[in-house]
């Protein structure tokens, strides 16, 4: 099993990781608004993502892009949370100079951030 | 005996041969069917109605044909319902397209039904709107407003239904109203049933994007991985009388249906997942549960309905000015240095080509590039291998043609007078559209179906010649 393994190797006591090794995500878009949904692979890590993966933390990842805000929608019976980011898509699908104006790869720019899972 | 609702395509542009197992599994089950084709984003109506400026007979979705043509006759056989915003702007061409393809198969006696009234353009600026809460932008002035629709509920597509129609074509809806419909019309549902509603319109929400339920969208390699990505099998929801939804697909397709899939494609484009708004209720996700009983095949449960929101959304778009992109490459030794003297360069010459109002964006395409900024920062920050392959990238918008045209010709000069080594100069530009999103009234929205009368073969475009 990949993923037993991985998270075997991945984790340990007191040790820093990326989200990525925790948890998957989807973003989707609407206008200038930005939601990503973050579900820990382990319902063990639920409460770490509770903890760590604040709406303070999220809003500092996508400050260079101009969030304004965040809200954060816990869904403990997904093992998941669901984020929800104004004004970071710097026009949205129609507005945007990015090559990514619906913001779909944002999804991984949440999951590089750091979370110490002990 | 469930209801079963088959995907045929996630968006325009989906692949056109996924509709193909869908449509057989449906055949080998044997239960009352219906197969789905959502092919309409926010911009694809913008391009219709432009499309249809220059051609009235255009502004429907372009693979129309090829979408239908391998399944319409097996669904007329076996009376599985096809519905479709496939109609976009002009869903009475669509309906004309689908009349001579059912001909051609040999079922000139198809009844296609056509739901009118998300097309508000004409009445726009004498109705009482309100700004969506995320909206920013304001209304546009006629002269560059493009189209104006808004996202009809399931109601006039059940509609459409109860009058036997076998391919029901729409504009603009709720992209789940279009799975929601056969429901209700199936199962004869209340439309204050407000429970059974959320569940009808979430088994949409998650099969309206086609694969991203059943494997698209998902695969990580070495975290999640995917089977037979390039044959992913399209979701085909089960759905009870009461409610009860099962995510499955296709037997010998690729792409898996997990818990997993199951729930990123739940959330996604949802805000607050207890007040998810559709046209015909709101749906409470915040205590639903999804459970795998086999392989590929997961149980979603506690979806919990409320009434209706008061409006209706409605997408305006309009003319956005000019929008262009210009790229050029650097490979090997130092091409890191290269790409970036030659940013430095465009930057330099910009200043003195083009108007101080010209929005430019500069990225390193290897080094940052869609995480970005439009500043830059993380270009400025990041720190890459100075040998590699990375790629020079400049998108410009202005009101003006011309300037969008100089910025982007000025990336292709780099090609003689930049740094060493460059190549692959890739440029277009294009008009843009805008889009800004309205609430609108429910009364002074009219949303109904009829059935479509089609002209014989050939009449249709004879006519246009007598007439030039």
């Amino acid at each position: 099993m990949l993923q037993a393994e991985r998270t075997q190797t991945a984790v340990h006591p007191d040790s820093s990781v990326t989200l990525h090794q925790l948890a998957h995500a989807r973003a989707g878009d609407k206008g200038e608004r930005l939601n990503v949904a973050l579900f820990a692979y382990d319902p063990d890590h639920y409460a770490t993502l509770l903890e760590q993966v604040t709406e303070e933390r999220v809003l500092a990842l996508f400050a260079h892009r101009g969030a304004s805000r965040v809200r954060r929608y816990p869904l403990p019976n997904l093992a998941g949370m669901n984020f929800v980011i104004d004004d970071v898509l710097q026009g949205g699908v129609n507005g945007a100079l990015n090559l990514d104006g619906h913001g779909k790869t944002l999804s991984f720019l949440l999951l590089s951030m750091e979370v110490n899972s002990s | 005996m469930s209801f079963l609702l088959g995907s045929g395509a996630g968006f325009s542009g989906d692949r056109t041969d996924a509709a193909v197992a869908v449509v057989a599994e449906l055949i080998k089950r044997q239960q009352p069917s219906a197969l789905v084709f959502e092919t309409l984003g926010e911009r694809t109506l913008a391009a219709a109605h432009r499309a249809m400026r220059d051609d009235p007979e255009s502004g429907f979705e372009p693979l129309l044909d090829e979408l239908l043509a391998p399944v319409l006759r097996d669904c007329l056989d076996h009376d599985i319902k096809i519905l479709g915003n496939f109609g976009a702007a002009n869903p009475g061409g669509a309906c004309q397209v689908i009349a001579e393809l059912s001909t051609q198969l040999g079922r000139p006696d198809v009844r296609i039904a056509q739901v009118h009234g998300d097309d508000i353009r004409q009445q726009l600026h004498s109705l009482d709107l309100q700004r969506w809460e995320a909206e920013r932008l304001d209304m546009p002035g006629d002269d560059a407003l493009i189209s104006a629709n808004v996202y009809l509920g399931a109601k006039a597509l059940s509609e459409a239904l109860a009058m036997q129609a076998d391919v029901v074509v729409t504009g603009r809806v709720a992209d789940p109203a279009l799975f929601l419909a056969p429901l209700m019309h199936h199962f004869d549902w209340r439309w204050d049933d407000w429970d059974r509603l959320a569940c009808g319109m979430m088994a949409g929400h998650l099969a309206e994007c086609g694969a991203q339920v059943s494997g698209g969208y998902f695969a990580d390699p070495g975290f999640k991985d995917v089977p037979g990505l390039a044959t992913v099998g399209y979701p085909i929801i089960e759905v009870e009388q009461d409610g009860s939804l099962i995510i499955s697909k296709p037997a010998n397709t690729g792409g898996c249906v997990t818990e997993q899939t199951v729930k990123e494609q739940l959330l996604y484009e949802v805000h607050d997942p207890a007040n998810y708004l559709t046209p015909d209720v709101t749906v409470d996700l915040s205590q639903a549960k999804v459970r795998q009983l086999s392989p590929n095949r997961v149980a979603v449960t506690g979806i919990r309905g409320k009434p209706a929101p008061e409006r209706l959304k409605t997408t305006v778009c309009y003319e956005g000015g000019w929008q262009g992109e210009a790229e050029i490459s650097y490979a090997g030794p130092n091409a890191l240095a290269r790409a970036q003297l030659a940013a430095q360069v465009l930057r330099e010459r910009l200043i003195f080509r083009a108007p101080a109002e010209l929005r430019t964006r500069l990225d390193i395409i290897g080094l940052a590039s869609v995480f970005d900024s439009d500043s830059g920062e993380l270009q400025r920050s990041a720190s890459a291998s100075a040998s590699g392959d990375y790629r020079l990238r400049l998108a410009a918008e202005h009101s003006e043609r011309r300037w969008v045209a100089r910025a982007t010709q000025e990336l292709l000069a780099l090609y003689c007078a930049g740094p060493a080594g460059g190549g692959g100069v890739r440029r277009q530009f294009q008009r843009r559209v805008f889009t800004a999103s309205y609430l609108v009234k429910r009364s002074d929205v009219n949303a109904h179906a009829s059935l479509f009368e089609s002209s014989p073969l050939g009449e249709r475009r004879s006519e246009r010649y007598v007439a030039s």
